[in-house]
């Protein structure tokens, strides 16, 4: 499971927890969540996150 | 010195128009002079930091060297830009003359400052930069006998994002506004009182219809003094009434400026023809009409500018753009109607939020506010809204 970070305000997307509150249920993978979604917190499009390294 | 594409400004409007522009075109070449030192941070984290358990330090993102090597650019740090030559296609700066293809400023803005009277004036602090916000960070964490009390000028919402996050960081707040509700510019009045409400019960203290007209030390605090007379204590005054647009230098160098630097719908300054070409983006831009100092609209511009500088022309859209108030006591997210709409607010008021729609005359909405449980709708509601350019 990886995580996304938002390179404009730092928001992570984890697959593992998934965004539940914005209809993306926990483990889904990051190319399988859709291009509409955008960052919870500052509401960029999915192209603004980066792969985080770990 | 040729800088080929020529940013001036390393805020997210500046680094953003770089990283857009770099995936289009592995190859152009890009000089971004900052006048601070020069990495990236994002800006909207500043009034969240406390929450988020951040320092100053692990606010700045990306560092000057590896953000250049990232982007494949220069990056000049600490450096003055101060004038603009179209007719040679030059910039002077404090350490020479670069000369330019495409020249973008992406300036900023500037926090509004009160004329407060009082020996304590000057020490009223505001924060639109990183370093501004050390500054804070620091007055916070000086020395005192308990809980350190901040009074915040301005109820919009860096005043309130601030507020809440200094609850969080168990600061007693309080916050003054000549206004008669919180987030005036954004919110109807029953959103506002449900808003405030929420925010009392997190521990922020609101003054409406009052303003701060004179600021006075004292031996450990400053003593503030309201248009009503009556005075108040803090030990940080913290000013947040808005932001203006920093147009001197475009101003100076006979650019036209209106409220922002005026471009057109490529983002351009309309100059003579046979001049290379200046743009603007961001806080210090002003198109078709609108300055809008937020994250969507500048990401919106990047992308628009990056495509043009890449070599296909491109106009500039605004679909409709919520605005997230970071507000964790209250979650809240404006979408104005677009500018000069004629309309009226009906709300929804319930336990756990307020919905309400900003309505035009054929019953159409036109913007919308949610707070609280609803606030999950944004984006659902915000593809239904009427673009804005």
């Amino acid at each position: 499971m990886k995580t996304y970070v938002c390179i404009v305000c730092g928001y992570v997307y984890s697959e593992a927890d998934g965004d539940p509150e914005h209809g993306i249920a926990a483990g889904t993978a990051w190319s399988d969540v859709p291009e509409s979604w955008a960052c919870p917190d500052c509401g960029v499009a999915k192209a603004d996150f980066e792969m985080q390294e770990i | 010195m040729n800088a080929g594409v020529l940013i001036v400004g390393s805020g997210m409007a500046g680094v953003s128009l770089a990283r857009e522009l770099r995936k289009l075109d592995a190859n152009i070449g890009i000089t971004l002079i900052s006048a601070d030192a020069g990495g990236f941070y994002s800006k909207p984290n500043l009034s969240n930091a406390l929450a988020a358990g951040k320092s100053v330090e692990q606010l700045m993102m990306t560092q000057r060297d590896a953000l250049a090597a990232q982007l494949k650019m220069q990056i000049h740090s600490d450096v003055q830009v101060t004038a603009i030559d179209a007719q040679s296609a030059t910039v002077a700066t404090s350490i020479g003359d670069f000369e330019y293809q495409h020249l973008v400023l992406a300036l900023g803005a500037r926090p509004i400052r009160l004329s407060l009277a009082g020996d304590g004036a000057e020490d009223v602090l505001s924060v639109n930069h990183l370093d501004h916000y050390a500054e804070f960070r620091r007055a916070l964490g000086g020395k005192s006998d308990g809980k350190k009390r901040v009074a915040i000028l301005g109820a919009g919402l860096i005043g309130c994002e601030f507020a809440n996050d200094l609850r969080h960081g168990g600061f007693e707040v309080e916050v003054f506004d000549l206004a008669p509700q919180a987030l005036g510019r954004l919110l109807p009045t029953h959103a506002a009182a449900f808003f405030q409400q929420r925010m009392e019960n997190a521990g922020v203290k609101f003054h409406f219809n009052t303003g701060i007209a004179h600021v006075e030390k004292s031996a450990h605090h400053y003593r503030l003094t309201d248009n009503h007379g009556a005075s108040h204590n803090a030990d940080i005054v913290l000013s947040a009434i808005g932001l203006i647009p920093e147009t001197a230098l475009a101003k100076a160098s006979g650019l036209p400026v209106n409220r922002g630097i005026v471009v057109n719908g490529h983002l351009q300054v309309n100059a003579g023809k046979d001049q290379a070409p200046i743009y603007a983006l961001g806080d210090c831009t002003e198109v078709g009409g609108l300055n809008l100092p937020f994250i969507l609209p500048i990401m919106a511009q990047a992308r628009a500018m990056a495509k043009t500088l890449a070599g296909t022309l491109t106009e500039l859209h605004y679909a409709a753009m919520p605005i997230v108030v970071k507000t964790p006591a209250c979650p809240t997210v404006v979408c104005p109607p677009p500018q000069g709409s004629n309309g009226v607010w009906q709300e929804e008021v319930g336990a756990d939020g307020v919905r309400a729609f900003f309505v035009g005359a054929d019953a159409k909405p036109l913007g919308f506010a949610l707070l609280g449980s609803a606030t999950t709708e944004r984006q659902a509601l915000a593809a239904q809204m009427p673009a804005w350019l």
